[in-house]
Parts: C-alpha cells; structure tokens; sequence
C-alpha cells in the first residue's frame, strides 16, 4: 500500500487545523457517532433550516483518517438540501466499499473523493466511514 | 547457558508464520498480548491428531475415540502439572479465558445473595469485567474497583479499603493487558482470602509468560487461553479447587456433562465432565498440549528473563525520544513485556497503519479496557508486546517505524 496515496496533504490539513471542529450555537440536531472495536468517537451537530443544512460542526477524538473525513464530509453538505445529503453519504459508502467506480459518479463528492484509497485498506475503512453514518442517522432524526 | 541471539534466532525459525515478508519487508510480530504465533510442533500435532486419531472423545467403543480420549486425557494432565493445580479433575476446558470467566459469574454467581459485594480492578480487560456486570444486574450485588496508584500499580492500602467481609468475590488479571503490570496476586489472594472472599485470578496475559503455580497463589479460580501461548483458538482453561467446582452448579447442559437424565430431572457427571457439555475441541486441546511442551522445553525461566531484557531494552530507548508518552510503570519489576504509548500528535490507528507498510504488527485502540483508559484519561493508544522469539533487532526495526510516522505527519526528524 501506498501511503502517501491516503495521508495525502488535504488529510493531513483538515486533520491538523479543522475548520470544522467547533461548536454551533443551539444545533437543531446533535448527533453522536462512535467505533466500539477501535475508539474513534465524534459529536456531529446540524443546524436545519427548512429542507436546508444550514450549518454543521463537529467535536470529538480519533484517528487522521477519521477526523479528516468528518471535515471533509461538512465542508460538503453545508447549504446543501438534505435529499442531496443522504445521497452524497449513499454514494460514498459506495465509493468506499468499491461499489461504484465511476469518477463521473464520484465528482459530485469533490474533495472527498481523496478518501477513495481508503478502500484498499480493509482495516480503516470503518475509520473513514463514520462520520458519513453518523450524518445519515442525524438526517433520520430531522 | 545459550547466548541471548541464539536464543532468539534458535526459536524464530520453528515458527513458519514468521518467515514472511509483509509489503515487502520481514515480518516483526508485536501484538502477543492480542495473540501469539504457533510453532511447527503445535501446528504438527493439530494436524496428525487429524489424521490419525480424531474421533468423539469418551463417546465411542471403537479405537479412534478409545485414542481421541487418550489424547484429551493426557492434555488435561499436561496442563494440571503445568500450573500446578492438585487434581486434573480441577482442569476444565473452555473456549478461552471470557468463557471460562462467564462460567464462573454464572455458576460460583449462583452463590452469591442481594447486597453482597464483588471486587474488581479498574485495569482489568472486558473479559473480567462484563461477566460481573451482568451477575450484579441480576442478583442485585454490589461491583467495586480497585485504582491503581501513580506508578500503575494497586497499592495494598486500596484492597483494605475495598476488599471487606462483604466481599464474596474478588477477581482480578495476574498481568495487565496495556500497561504490563504484573500484580502481587499471591498477597491479594491471601488478604481476600482472610476477608472470606473467593479469588478469580485472570491469567490470559499471565500463564504464557510467568511461572505459575495455582497451589502457592492459592488462586481459587485461575483461567487462561491457549492462544496466547502458542496454542489454537477456540480452547482455554478454568482451574478450580475440586471442593468449590464441586459445590457450584453446571454452567452449560447437555451432553457429556450427565450421570442420568430423567424426563424431569437429571444428576451430572462428576468432575471434569460436569463443566464440559457437547462434544469438547480435543484437538485443541492437543495443540495446547503440544504447546505446553515447547515451552516447557525452553522453561518459562528463560522466556521471563529473555522478555525482561526485550522490554528494558524496548523501554530504555522509548522514554529517550521525547515524542512518546509512555503509559506503563517505570519500574521494571513486576512489569511484564507490554508497553503501551502514544506519539505525540498522531493517533494510534494511523501509526498502526504506517508501522504494517514497514512490516511491523502492533495493537492500536483501547485494548479491551475501556474503563482503564478513561481513568488514565487515555483514548487510545499504541501497544506492542513480546513473545520469546521477539529480538532487539526487530525492537530497532518498530523504532524506524515510529519515525516514519513522523515524517508522513510532518514532523521534523
């Protein structure tokens, strides 16, 4: 396995100074997500306007992997309509278990889209994941 | 006496798992404590149990069952004199050291009555943990633990203060499985003992790698894994005094465990078979067996001494690089080969990965000891753990590792 191919600058960046890890201000909706087997633990907070994410943050400890895909994920959905959200999670738990392939398919995830060689390390990928599940159960409760 | 590179390159050879190369680098095993490799010999004589003598042990008049009891028979004798217990009728088969764990809160559980206490330790591994958990939600007891001091350690004055006439049983792990302390369990046997409180010793982390002797400990109960010493998964140990093994009721039912069964009611064999329903792993227990002679062979002297210096070594060149923080005793004594730390800015998971591309196997996460970790205010962290056939060599080859993690997180060489 090639490391610099998943420790790439983009991960290490949003893993050292994310923007996104802060605290909202009243959150509609506070989520929290956690890996039993390994530790990883986040807090993913959204703030619902209408049919809009209008805001989200996160708190928490974990590995690089984790914490920048948490990151990564926000940066994504903020403004954007939660039937788009629950996709975007759909198609990168798809991405993730190499059911979808396609990089025309994948665009729509953008920088998210450095995460993909995750796929090829079986033990991580529950690290990439759960920030993506986590955001799905949250959209559930809304 | 046999020189310390001998020692290790002599015996890193019986074991074909360790020829290997992992993305292109030899392999160095750091994760015994998860598990330990199995040398040809054990590996051996799994395989010719299976091809020459399998058949349902204490079930059949023909000859291959009349061999598969032989074989049974003679691995419980091994493992009675390798822990010293009195009786081979005091060794019962298990699947590991959480079956034999959970038999235990079930069935000495049984003796136990609303109010009355169990003590545990805050460094003992889910195994010894849960199983009491439940029996308290159950009966009403009350579960108390013992803190460990600065150095790691439980300090005596902590077990007066817990351990009381209240206490009916106190459990705890012979050596932790993250920070490697090993605890005086003969002393807290003896003081629980003069509280009336019966003694659970958790000897996963223990057996593999101390001489043990159940009778001097004057453990009440003792379990451990073959796993952890070479043997297969899927069979472990409960020893237990005959008298209270006697005195508790059976844990799982069924066959093999029986005298009579009537249509409402039923008598149970007597010891072992009393505790072991359904047809047993004899062949797990055989590969045991097998291991208990390899190690026997070596003597588990030479194996202390040999993970003592592994660790010193190990230790003194960690507490030099002033980007660990090392989560253990500094104290070597009484301190087994496990040694848990963490890097400064990078979590365990990634080092972990890292370290596998240089070919090196070590732990990341909280070790099954959740509740130990909270109380060091840990989340998690990275451990490795030796086995005899570790050597500096590969001590040196984990430490390029840790500054090759450092370099991929962009911290200066």
């Amino acid at each position: 396995m090639d490391l610099d191919s998943v420790y790439t600058e983009l991960i290490m960046e949003h893993n050292k100074n994310s923007r996104n890890k802060r605290e909202l201000d009243e959150p509609d909706i506070s989520e929290h997500g956690h890996n039993p087997s390994c530790g990883d633990d986040i807090t993913l907070e959204l703030k619902i306007e209408g049919e809009i994410i209008e805001d989200a943050a996160f708190n928490g400890s974990g590995c690089a992997i984790s914490q920048a895909s948490t990151s990564i994920m926000i940066d994504l959905i903020k403004g954007k309509k939660i039937s788009e959200a629950f996709d975007l999670v759909d198609t990168f738990i798809a991405m993730i278990k190499k059911e979808i392939d396609d990089q025309q398919e994948l665009r729509k995830l953008k920088e998210a889209m450095a995460l993909k060689n995750i796929s090829n390390m079986p033990a991580r990928v529950k690290c990439a994941v759960l920030s993506w599940h986590t955001l799905k159960e949250a959209l559930k409760k809304n | 006496m046999i020189s310390k590179l001998e020692l290790e390159n002599k015996y890193k050879s019986d074991f074909p798992i360790l020829q290997q190369k992992v993305n292109g680098k030899d392999l160095v095993y750091l994760d015994n404590a998860a598990t330990t490799q199995k040398p040809q010999a054990v590996i051996d004589a799994v395989n010719d149990y299976n091809k020459n003598i399998n058949a349902n042990p204490h079930r059949g008049a023909h000859i291959l069952s009349v061999r598969a009891t032989e074989a049974y028979t003679q691995a419980r004798e091994k493992v009675k004199n390798f822990i010293n217990a009195e009786f081979s009728q005091e060794i019962i088969f298990t699947r590991n050291t959480t079956e034999s764990i959970n038999l235990l809160a079930y069935s000495l559980g049984e003796l136990l009555d609303e109010g009355d206490e169990i003590v545990l330790s805050i460094m003992e591994h889910h195994s010894n943990i849960i199983p009491w958990q439940q029996l308290a939600k159950r009966k009403n007891l009350k579960l108390k633990y013992l803190y460990p001091d600065q150095d790691y350690r439980i300090p005596f004055a902590e077990l007066k203060e817990k351990i009381t006439k209240r206490t009916k049983i106190f459990s705890i792990s012979q050596m932790s499985n993250v920070t490697g302390v090993i605890n005086p369990v003969k002393e807290m046997a003896e003081y629980a003992h003069q509280q009336g409180a019966y003694v659970v010793i958790d000897g996963a982390q223990g057996a593999p790698h101390i001489k043990t002797d159940v009778q001097a400990i004057d453990a009440d109960f003792y379990a451990f894994s073959a796993h952890k010493m070479l043997g297969p998964m899927g069979i472990g140990v409960l020893y237990g005094k005959k008298a209270l093994l006697e005195k508790i009721p059976p844990f799982l039912t069924g066959g093999g465990m029986i005298e009579y069964v009537h249509e409402q009611s039923s008598t149970f064999a007597p010891l072992p078979e009393k505790f072991e329903a359904g047809t047993p792993n004899a062949e797990g227990a055989v590969g045991l067996a097998a291991a208990i002679d390899y190690l026997e062979n070596i003597g588990l002297a030479e194996i202390e001494k040999h993970e003592r210096e592994l660790t010193e070594y190990a230790l003194e060149k960690m507490r030099k690089l002033d980007y660990i923080e090392l989560a253990g005793p500094d104290n070597l004594k009484d301190r087994g080969g496990i040694i848990s730390f963490n890097l400064k800015g990078i979590h365990s998971h990634d080092l972990a990965s890292i370290s596998d591309t240089e070919g090196i196997a070590l732990r990341s996460g909280h070790h099954c000891a959740q509740p130990l970790m909270k109380y060091l205010n840990l989340n998690s962290t990275g451990r490795i753990s030796f086995y005899f056939y570790n050597s500096k060599e590969e001590i040196d080859k984990f430490l390029e590792s840790l500054q090759k993690a450092r370099e991929v997180f962009g911290y200066g060489s």
